[in-house]
């Protein structure tokens, strides 16, 4: 069964455009208003952070916004009950660390999130061999998890990372934590073209895409973005009206774009 | 058969262990995990490191029987002496595996994470010797406290960059080191300190640190014709303790790790996720991490290596506790009455056989004097300043 996370991408790629994924920090002070703009600025769908306090894959600007948010008493707890009560009508992925995870359990954590009508989920330190468990869970409760794929995989790996992959592929692209470049890197085209090879699911290219220019040039070969740093950033800068402003300029740049 | 595990594929020990990192690093630990069972069944290789481990570390290290605090205490006391290995503890047995072995993978740099600075030192050491760049991550609390060590990298040609996430500490260094990995892992291998990490790290580590165990054997069993009744080794990360124990895992002896009371994974943790390993961690009710509160830099870490996790959960390996009172106190006892100033990691291990030698009467007890106080001692100095 195609989860709500893959159908509303498949929507946008079916109808020629390209899927757009900001992140927000949960639990950021104005976090929900930040949400609501992605929401009415044409993201396809968006990725909650749930803040970690030991973020590995994470670079300065997501390190800092849930320091503040987690200082400002944010729990996985507090941002599920805020995301269940959230009215916006495109799906919802979560962003957390394995240990948010395990440390509840992983068929209770996969139901609260379905409770929380959370469609997806993406565990940046859970590669393909540790996730077995926890993707039975998800799968039982209807979660999409998107798996990873990195360009440092091997040609023998990808196929059995997109296999387990749900939602879409999650294509890495650079070498490196997430945050803001000044250029697009080169192994993000060269990575979702060979992810593209293996697989018929939605693949976006994720970290170190920072503007609407890298957006179109990551999605002539991907099938979209997702965007952390650049949203957050702006979010701390200038709260959800900056959010909102970016995002429309990602979506207008996407659909000016003939691909 | 021996209770010592040698992991599989799936790099566990018992529940614990296994390989939690970004997909990114996957392919680098499975090319890691490849390359050192390759070299460690290479001959050349093992007497490559055998011959740096004599010449340049200066092993074997001796052990020494504490003859004053024995009569003090009621017990016989011998100290495994790695404190007398170049750059001053046992770090370099490791470090030196390390970097021969990121040298036979064609790798031209090292990061490495360091609490107390020992390991920063050993890297910075080893680097220099081997020609390799070296970054070392450290928290900015322990550039404070312990910037002699900061010093020495330096001089030594490595670069040092201060670490101002989270605690300030060991944990965030290690957090910032798999971040510059994740980056550069096509030319860089990671230097990581202790018996902790994604598989193959623990056992790889603790296969580095075996010669410990396997000389304080022999040494033992030469001085007392058999086992002692007691091994005990402080406990951060737990390598030296890992090392040790080897020797000892399969014969009666007990084996005590001791933790700080502010850095107890094992009494005050819950099984968790972090570093790439799935091991016992002290956390929150949510997983948050917390916040490990030690006067020791190098033992100031929530978690410990996945086998230690095993060996208490077995029952195998005990790991008590003592509070930085205690250490204070052992610190100077060590000092006074067998003039060698031990390590403030390893004033812990002391500092639990002091209190526990009334329940240890007449028993042979051989603690891992793992590194020396040097280091420790402008720390030292304040605090007992401020105690006056």
């Amino acid at each position: 069964m195609t989860g709500k996370i893959e159908s509303a991408l498949r929507r946008t790629i079916d109808a020629g455009g390209k899927g757009l994924v900001p992140y927000i920090t949960g639990g950021y002070p104005g976090w929900v208003d930040s949400v609501r703009a992605c929401a009415a600025n044409g993201a396809d769908a968006i990725e909650i952070g749930i803040p970690f306090s030991d973020p590995v894959m994470d670079g300065p600007i997501i390190q800092q916004s849930s320091q503040v948010a987690l200082n400002a008493g944010a729990t996985p707890i507090s941002i599920l009950q805020e995301i269940r009560t959230l009215d916006v009508d495109i799906p919802i992925a979560v962003m957390c660390y394995y240990n948010t995870v395990f440390h509840a359990g992983h068929e209770r954590f996969a139901e609260s999130l379905a409770a929380a009508g959370v469609s997806g989920a993406i565990i940046p330190d859970l590669p393909l061999e540790e996730a077995g468990d926890w993707c039975i869970a998800a799968d039982a409760a209807g979660i999409e998890t998107i798996m990873l794929a990195a360009p440092t995989a091997p040609d023998a790996r990808l196929p059995l990372v997109v296999a387990r992959a749900r939602g879409f592929v999650y294509s890495v692209g650079l070498l490196g934590v997430t945050g803001e470049r000044s250029e697009l890197s080169s192994t993000a085209t060269t990575l979702a073209a060979r992810v593209k090879k293996v697989t018929d699911k939605p693949v976006l290219v994720g970290v170190g895409v920072s503007n609407a220019e890298q957006a179109v040039e990551a999605s002539r070969v991907s099938d979209g973005v997702i965007m952390g740093a650049a949203v957050v950033r702006r979010m701390i800068e200038g709260g959800s009206e900056a959010v909102g402003d970016f995002v429309s300029g990602v979506r207008k740049a996407l659909d000016a774009a003939t691909w | 058969m021996s209770i010592m595990v040698t992991p599989g594929s799936d790099g566990r020990f018992g529940e614990f262990g296994g390989r939690f990192v970004p997909e990114t690093l996957v392919p680098a630990c499975q090319e890691l995990e490849a390359a050192f069972a390759d070299a460690w069944s290479d001959p050349m290789f093992r007497s490559d490191l055998d011959q740096l481990l004599h010449e340049y570390a200066g092993r074997p290290s001796g052990i020494t029987e504490c003859h004053n605090l024995s009569r003090k205490l009621g017990i016989r006391l011998i100290l495994k002496r790695e404190d007398l290995n170049h750059t001053g503890s046992h770090k370099i047995n490791n470090v030196l595996g390390q970097v021969l072995l990121a040298k036979r993978m064609g790798k031209k740099r090292i990061v490495a994470e360091t609490g107390a600075g020992q390991h920063g030192v050993a890297s910075a050491t080893a680097a220099a010797l081997l020609g390799l760049s070296c970054k070392v991550y450290m928290g900015e609390v322990d550039v404070s406290r312990q910037e002699l060590n900061v010093f020495r990298m330096r001089l030594l040609g490595s670069e040092v960059e201060a670490v101002t996430s989270g605690s300030r500490t060991l944990k965030d260094a290690v957090n910032e080191a798999m971040r510059d990995w994740v980056a550069s892992v096509e030319t860089t291998h990671y230097c990581l300190g202790s018996v902790m990490g994604p598989h193959p790290y623990p056992y790889m580590v603790r296969q580095f640190h075996r010669v410990i165990g396997t000389e304080a054997f022999e040494q033992t069993n030469e001085l007392l014709g058999t086992t002692p009744d007691y091994v005990v080794a402080c406990v951060g990360g737990g390598s030296n303790a890992m090392g040790i124990f080897s020797g000892f895992i399969d014969t009666p002896a007990q084996l005590i790790g001791v933790e700080p009371a502010g850095g107890a994974a094992v009494t005050r943790g819950q099984p968790g996720v972090v570093h790439g390993m799935k091991s016992y961690l002290m956390q929150d009710e949510y997983g948050q991490v917390a916040e490990a509160h030690s006067i020791s830099a190098g033992l100031d870490y929530p978690g410990v290596g996945p086998e230690h996790s095993y060996l208490a959960s077995i029952g195998r390996a005990h790991y008590p506790t003592v509070t930085d009172d205690e250490v204070i106190e052992a610190f100077q006892l060590m000092s006074r009455e067998e003039g060698i100033i031990p390590a403030l990691e390893c004033a812990h291990a002391m500092a639990w056989i002091s209190r526990e030698a009334k329940n240890m009467q007449g028993k042979t007890v051989l603690m891992n004097l793992s590194g020396r106080g040097d280091k420790d001692v402008g720390q030292m100095m304040s605090i007992l300043d401020g105690l006056k």
